[in-house]
């Protein structure tokens, strides 16, 4: 017991040195010449791996290059270093939360980037609002997003909601359907877990509504890593289209299964991880025609040289869904503060109202949220390119019937 | 319905059976609860996909030659931090403190991978050939993953049955305390249960690499899964541990064909439950 206590004691006295040290680290950038940003996000933990592919990579290589060109432009001319107070919330919401009370009360940071996931983003929303900070929203995909925008006005949603991506997806099926191409059958899984549910459950009145016939509609729990059975029933069911609302182990374990037992629809759908630059090498080689979730303008300029920017400073291209609105969101901040300055309700206001030059082309919000959304995309020649709405700038005509693997 | 039921069921029990086995073995002999366990089989498939990305060595390869590796860094495992518990313990605090031990040691394996090897999903292209037994298809890296664990698994059936080595290892597991007076060295002989134990997740992991996408935070989906396994086989039980794993994969499968997806992991847990409370030492372990 005495050791136990001691063992405590010794704990709590390592804990205060170290947030000690995190504090003076936190006062000592604030400096008038620099800007400080602060953001938490995971790390570590089962988070760690969605915030290393779509969020942190962009804020480190935007940092990097706002910082390389002199720092972010002020209205008066001036130009401000960032300096980042970066935290790991170790994928726990509570971490996450006292992270950002700390950046706002302690380290005083001039901004704060958002969290990775539509969880931790909902979860500091509030805290974000009470302390007046803009909230750029980007890893955040919720139907409610029209809701959150009235609630915290100084909130911002970029990812649309699943509601968003099922209708997109119906879109294009529907038009290869009335060309002929394929039959009105739809074979559909999805994940047991917050965003397989949104999907299906935006997916399955649209797919009705369309005249499609959901032949086979079942669901799976989350970290299923065999997908045998499912994929034999769903080839049995004689659907010419195969619609999976997953996540990445998913997503990767069905291309494989499909592809070992021979399985070939003539649309192959799956949702998150599809987009990843991973995900050719999954597939074998053999990805062009699979569709999923997101897309990128594949004829942007500017597009291209944001993917070669970050492959040249991360060490690997971007993924084609949440990476671009992410480094977007970014340079619409950069904008914003050059027109504004840092006082968060001016610059909450300008990032409503305003339009920006972007990565993604010309931003410009609806009631707080980017509407001008991919919906779908597909791997066409080694790329993967948007491809629904079919009327958005840059759309590429889907490949349907999807090459055989 | 029923041969395909039969079949993928089979194969996916393999691979659920040969992930149990290594824990099943440091558990039972060494009476060290690895919780740790998940984190070992992911660095093993880690250094699979460097291997194959890096050198261009074949998988297959890696998957046989792993496993000596395995035992070598287990055997040190046990030298360096294991031993000083034992050493000190006596009664069930081995127990309590090997799993205050090994739930730092997770987060430590977790740390390196997260560093050297990065957050990303890792999935490798490997034998993703289907192959037809019976028309029904599977994929040739499960069957080798099923192969691997009928082979392993026998042998070390048989030699715990039939050789000295394995009633040396089977005295230490049934009385530890009991087995220096017939002249065992238990501190070997554990050490060696601990190290095979690892070689066997090493192995295990090499496997996993070859046919599913990880990273390197998932290690405790490995962990649950041998962990379900091994008490519903009786702990120690390295047949028993075969036999639930490839149960618990024909329920899945069937489970999963002929009433609901979505029910395969309550159907795993209402198992688990059941034994619990019906069979609590595991429905091959002796009360």
């Amino acid at each position: 017991m005495v050791n136990l206590f001691k063992h405590a004691k010794a704990c709590t006295t390592a804990f205060a040195v170290a947030a000690a040290s995190f504090m003076t680290a936190g006062h000592a950038t604030a400096a008038d010449d620099t800007i400080t940003i602060g953001y938490a996000v995971a790390l570590t933990g089962p988070n760690a791996t969605g915030a290393g592919i779509s969020t942190v990579p962009n804020y480190r290589l935007w940092v990097d290059q706002v910082n390389g060109e002199g720092g972010i432009e002020m209205p008066d001319g001036s130009r401000k270093m960032i300096e980042v107070v970066e935290y790991d919330d170790r994928s726990s919401n509570e971490d996450l939360v006292r992270a950002i009370e700390r950046l706002a009360s302690q380290d005083k940071v001039d901004l704060i980037l958002p969290p990775w996931g539509t969880g931790a983003n909902l979860a500091i929303a509030p805290l974000m609002a009470r302390f007046g900070y803009p909230q750029l929203a980007v890893t955040a995909v919720t139907d409610k997003a029209p809701e959150f925008a009235a609630r915290w006005d100084r909130s911002f949603w970029m990812l649309g909601g699943g509601h968003d991506y099922a209708t997109g997806l119906v879109d294009v099926l529907a038009q290869a359907r009335d060309a002929g191409t394929i039959n009105n059958k739809i074979a559909a899984v999805s994940v047991a877990d917050g965003f397989g549910i949104d999907l299906i459950k935006g997916a399955r009145p649209a797919f009705e509504e369309a005249g499609f016939e959901l032949v086979y509609d079942e669901s799976y729990p989350l970290g299923t890593s065999d997908f045998a059975a499912i994929m034999s029933e769903a080839q049995a069911s004689g659907a010419d289209s195969f619609v999976a609302f997953s996540y990445p182990p998913g997503s990767f374990g069905m291309t494989k299964t499909a592809q070992a037992m021979g399985f070939n629809p003539k649309v192959f759908y799956i949702s998150v991880g599809g987009a990843f630059p991973i995900y050719p090498g999954i597939a074998d080689g053999k990805a062009d025609g699979v569709m999923a979730i997101g897309g990128v303008d594949g004829t942007s300029d500017s597009v291209k040289a944001y993917f070669d920017a970050h492959t040249a400073f991360v060490g690997n291209p971007p993924d084609s869904w949440a990476s671009a609105v992410t480094f977007a969101s970014l340079e619409m901040l950069e904008q914003a503060i050059g027109r504004v300055g840092l006082d968060h309700g001016d610059l909450a206001a300008e990032l409503s109202n305003g339009t920006f030059d972007t990565v993604i082309g010309q931003v410009k919000l609806e009631d707080n949220q980017l509407r001008d959304l991919w919906t779908v995309g597909q791997w066409q020649n080694g790329a993967f390119v948007g491809v629904g709405p079919a009327d958005k700038t840059g759309a590429a005509a889907p490949v349907i019937p999807k090459p055989e693997w | 319905m029923f041969v395909t039921i039969l079949i993928l069921g089979l194969v996916l029990g393999g691979t659920y059976a040969l992930l149990a086995l290594g824990l099943t073995l440091q558990y039972g002999i060494a009476r060290i609860m690895n919780l740790a366990y998940g984190e070992l089989t992911l660095a093993a498939a880690f250094v699979l996909v460097a291997l194959m990305q890096g050198f261009g060595i074949s998988p297959l390869l890696t998957v046989a030659l792993i496993g000596p590796v395995g035992y070598v860094v287990g055997s040190l495992l046990y030298t360096v931090m294991m031993k000083p518990l034992v050493a000190r313990s006596s009664g069930g605090k081995l127990d309590v403190d090997s799993i205050l031990a090994t739930f730092g040691l997770l987060f430590l394996i977790q740390g390196v991978l997260l560093l050297v090897f990065g957050p990303n999903f890792t999935s490798i292209s490997y034998l993703d050939k289907g192959v037809t037994i019976f028309g029904v298809t599977v994929a040739l890296n499960r069957l080798i993953a099923l192969g691997i664990c009928v082979v392993v698994g026998g042998a070390l059936v048989i030699a715990l049955a039939t050789t000295r080595w394995g009633l040396a290892l089977r005295a230490v597991a049934q009385t530890p305390t009991s087995a220096p007076l017939v002249g065992l060295d238990v501190n070997k002989v554990a050490r060696q249960g601990f190290a095979l134990g690892t070689a066997l997740a090493a192995t295990a992991g090499a496997t996993v690499a070859m046919y599913q996408t990880f990273s390197a935070s998932g290690g405790v989906v490995f962990t649950m899964k041998a962990l379900v396994i091994v008490i519903m086989g009786g702990v120690g039980n390295v047949g028993g541990a075969l036999a639930a794993g490839l149960l618990l994969g024909l329920v899945e499968t069937f489970v999963a064909t002929a009433i609901d997806p979505g029910l395969t992991l309550a159907a795993t847990f209402a198992i688990f439950l059941l034994v619990l409370l019906f069979r609590p030492q595991g429905l091959f372990g002796k009360a």
